[in-house]
């Protein structure tokens, strides 16, 4: 499997390694009302998609960077490789 | 408490004690190793200081302007600029490895900090490398035995960050088309070492 690194170009997938569900960048605010709930979800609980998944992917043995992967989990395709920090920021978050 | 007579690891200076402490090399050794072989050299390279440089969120500018006086350039993803006396070479998104000579930089992170202030950290890194120099004609058989990078179409300066023998290395092209320059966790330096001496045998 190959990932498109979108400052490095195509590296093998051997480089990375695989972080989770990309969905682990929404933390939740912990001073909410439902904070004990959200974080019980937020720690313990993921889809299992057959299909397209967002995915924290670092590369470790690279740049040290870490991206948020678009990937068909049925295929290995790929349709999106970003930034995670882009993500993030794109979302409202400033670190 | 201290008996007399001292260990042998104090020595007198004038009316005081100090400890006789050698520098040594990441390898060990009071001179930096050679491995000479017909094909290629593999040269310690114990005359570098070493510092990071990571802009900080929203003084990127500032940073790239302090960044392009020092070095003429700001080195892009996967590029190193090849500047005397300081050269320096991309690391990761706004993050970069700053190297000059030791004999005269040995203070290189304290004159960065200043010299970068509010808009980068910095955090020296002279003790956490240990730099190979792979010179010969071989070099570009013994980086391929070695690691992923695909040196043949790197070119001088281009710098990647790869594993050799289980660490993260950096290899960086130099100028000289037979020139490749290694960077190592330095605690590691002995098992690079091995690694690098046995890709040499294998391309001989």
């Amino acid at each position: 499997m190959i990932i498109d690194h979108p400052l490095l170009g195509p590296r093998d997938s051997a480089e990375f390694t695989y972080m989770g569900d990309a969905r682990l960048i929404d933390r939740p605010d912990p001073d909410a009302e439902t904070a004990a709930q959200d974080f019980y979800e937020y720690g313990y609980l993921r889809d299992n998609p057959a299909g397209w998944h967002d995915e924290l992917w670092f590369h470790e043995a690279g740049d040290r960077s870490w991206l948020v992967v678009t990937r068909n989990t049925l295929t290995h395709e790929i349709s999106k490789v970003q930034l995670a920090r882009d993500v993030a920021r794109s979302r409202g978050r400033s670190k | 408490m201290l008996k007399s007579p001292a260990p042998i690891s104090l020595i007198q200076r004038g009316t005081g004690f100090v400890h006789d402490l050698m520098p040594i090399t990441a390898l060990g050794g009071t001179e930096a190793r050679i491995d000479a072989f017909d094909h290629v050299t593999i040269a310690e390279n114990d005359g570098l200081a070493l510092a990071s440089v990571a802009a900080r969120t929203g003084h990127e500018k500032p940073c790239h302007a302090t960044l392009k006086k020092l070095l003429g350039a700001v080195p892009g993803p996967g590029k190193a600029v090849l500047h005397d006396p300081e050269a320096g070479f991309w690391m990761g998104p706004d993050q970069w490895m700053i190297g000059a000579p030791r004999d005269t930089h040995e203070l290189l992170a304290d004159q960065l900090t200043t010299l970068f202030g509010e808009t980068a950290s910095v955090t020296e890194q002279s003790g956490a490398w240990v730099c190979f120099d792979v010179t010969g004609p071989a070099m570009q058989d013994l980086c391929e035995r070695l690691c992923a990078v695909p040196i043949r179409r790197m070119e001088a300066g281009d710098a990647q960050r790869t594993m050799i023998h289980q660490l993260g290395c950096f290899v960086i092209r130099r100028q000289d088309a037979d020139h490749i320059r290694i960077l190592g966790p330095r605690a590691s330096a002995g098992s690079l070492h091995h690694a690098l001496i046995t890709a040499a045998h294998s391309t001989a």
